[in-house]
């Protein structure tokens, strides 16, 4: 456990009562609705606001509690806004420096280069903010919060001011933060699609509460959720780049539970990637497919079956190994297959997305 | 086109006036309008009010209760007298400070304004970039608010350069020590010369002309207070 929060605060038509904690590791969500209280949950974090009943701790720091508070400044953390909040009267250079300056040389775990050549910025070095584009001022901003050499890292909805060009161009640079870096990140977001590429956990805000915390994996497909019945629910799985073929243009990447074929990737074998499977592209066989286009058949067991928003339909989860796939089959096939808990089947998989 | 002695000294006394006021009342300002550009205080309405008010009264309404409270019965003259130090009522100090009180809107609003244009995410943004307050004040909000001090300090100098019924009623006339440029402009036009007036007012109306182009093309060169700095020579 890396950071301890537990927040309470009522103003009129907004309560919020959270109590919750984040992994030491890796990507935390706090994935929830505009207005569930994920930024004013940050911003307590950041301690750029000071809010009466708050307790924040990080690893063996009382950053906050009912006596003591420690400005922002010093505290060791890297914040990203949602807009990138450069500093106008600097040039990408100086805002790369406005925090890298302020640490005396033995705190700084990055120089530099390394987080301009992570961020990709080399050739805009001499802009001024008002010359880039969204992607690249986000871009610079992220590596604006690593020159401080954050211990956490904060990141507000970073993508969610950007169009859909620039969020692809800033997503694989989070995810190399992601596989480089040891700092623990807390990611804001109101996107499932950011989320299912980023995280590693989840966390659930609901009006002002903590709905559900855990695994991703887990979160996705749990049925009590509602992630798990969205129109794009969906499964997202850890896997090992195993083979190409050229000649078909495919990739091979083994997943817990068998191994699936997707569009050629140019990723080097026993690369770690992670690939989304949506409910609405998995359908399911009692026997083995015999004659049939869809390649990726994999041995599952029902965990249970769950109504859809969609009275035809219902979703199914299934146990691949020790993950979870979820599954949307309409209501009449599993009547007439017998679908109930425990039966062994065969999940046929239409579309595997790798996530990268 | 040349000044008499006595009239170029007057000039010269206005200018000295007009330059330590500014440097005077800029940094003094300064705080004043950083405070009112936070917002947060409910004194903030009356005390932006009261900063505000030499810009609607007449200047001889300022003057008058200047010249008391300065005068050997007032509270700051009777302060200045029971430390042993110079009478400020027809002195030059005297001017500086009936002066600061006159211009004081001319620096804090800009800088206000400035300052309120800055944001307060910018020095969110410095502050998790490990910048102290006074740090941000300095490297954040300074720079960012560069317009409003320089508009600050020419409206500062060139308000004071024209300033009249305070220094009539605080200074009196004093050649070299409180006769300030406006002065002797009006001792002139009393005394029927118009060609010394006209002299010394055609001065003023271009030293004020220059100030003021001045202002506007460093401030108008460029949009929003970035540009601004970058178009500063020190930058």
């Amino acid at each position: 456990m890396a950071l301890a929060l537990s927040l309470a605060l009522a103003r009129p038509g907004f309560t919020l009562q959270v109590q919750c904690e984040f992994a030491a590791r890796g990507v935390t969500a706090l994935f929830g609705r505009s207005g569930s209280g994920k930024t004013t949950l940050l911003r307590c974090i950041a301690g750029l606001e000071r809010f009466a009943r708050a307790r924040v701790c990080f690893d063996d720091e009382v950053w906050q509690d009912e006596s003591r508070f420690v400005p922002t400044h010093r505290r060791a953390l890297g914040y990203v806004f949602q807009e990138a909040s450069l500093f106008p009267h600097h040039d990408v250079r100086g805002n790369l420096e406005f925090g890298f300056r302020r640490l005396p040389r033995s705190q700084r775990k990055i120089q530099l280069d390394e987080a301009v050549s992570l961020l990709g910025l080399e050739t805009l070095m001499q802009h001024r903010s008002e010359q880039l584009s969204g992607g690249e001022r986000q871009r610079v901003a992220i590596a604006r919060a690593l020159l401080a050499s954050p211990r956490l890292l904060l990141l507000d909805e970073p993508l969610s001011s950007l169009d859909e060009t620039s969020k692809a161009e800033i997503l694989p640079h989070l995810e190399r933060l992601h596989d480089s870096l040891s700092i623990p990140m807390i990611y804001v977001s109101h996107a499932l699609g950011e989320v299912m590429r980023v995280a590693d956990q989840l966390i659930l805000l609901d009006d002002g509460r903590v709905r559900a915390a855990g695994r991703l994996q887990e979160l996705l497909t749990r049925e009590d959720l509602p992630l798990a019945h969205l129109e794009n629910a969906g499964a997202v799985l850890e896997g090992t780049i195993e083979a190409h073929d050229p000649a078909y243009h495919l990739s091979f990447v083994s997943i817990p539970g068998g191994r699936v074929a997707l569009a050629l990737k140019a990723l080097p074998i026993g690369h770690r990637v992670r690939v989304r499977v949506d409910a609405r592209d998995v359908s399911v066989a009692l026997k083995p497919p015999e004659l049939t286009s869809i390649s990726n058949v994999l041995p599952a067991t029902v965990l249970d079956l769950q109504p859809d928003r969609d009275p035809a339909q219902v979703t199914v989860r299934l146990a691949l190994g020790n993950e979870r796939l979820l599954a949307r089959v309409t209501r009449r096939s599993a009547d007439q297959l017998g679908l109930a808990r425990g039966m062994p089947l065969y999940a046929q998989i239409k579309s595997v997305a790798l996530i990268d | 086109m040349s000044l008499a002695d006595t009239d170029a000294s007057a000039l010269w006394l206005s200018l000295r006036l007009a330059a330590i006021t500014t440097a005077l009342l800029v940094p003094l300002g300064t705080p004043l309008a950083w405070w009112l550009a936070g917002g947060r205080a409910r004194w903030r309405v009356l005390i932006d009010a009261l900063v505000s008010v030499p810009l609607v009264l007449p200047p001889t309404v300022l003057g008058f209760y200047l010249l008391v409270l300065l005068g050997p019965h007032g509270w700051i003259g009777a302060a200045v007298h029971a430390l042993g130090l110079k009478a400020l009522v027809f002195s030059f100090s005297g001017l500086v400070i009936g002066s600061m009180v006159y211009s004081l809107p001319f620096v804090v609003q800009p800088l206000r304004d400035a300052f309120e244009s800055v944001g307060v995410r910018m020095l969110e943004a410095a502050a998790t970039l490990r910048a102290s307050p006074w740090d941000r004040f300095f490297s954040v909000s300074v720079p960012l608010a560069a317009r409003g001090f320089v508009t600050a300090a020419v409206l500062t100098f060139a308000h004071t350069l024209g300033e009249f019924g305070v220094v009539l009623m605080i200074g009196g006339s004093i050649p070299g020590r409180t006769r300030t440029a406006s002065i002797a402009i009006f001792d002139h036009a009393e005394a029927l010369d118009y060609g010394a007036a006209n002299r010394l007012s055609a001065t003023l109306i271009v030293i004020a002309l220059v100030l003021l182009v001045g202002l506007y093309a460093v401030t108008r060169s460029a949009r929003g207070p970035t540009a601004m700095v970058r178009t500063w020579p020190w930058r």
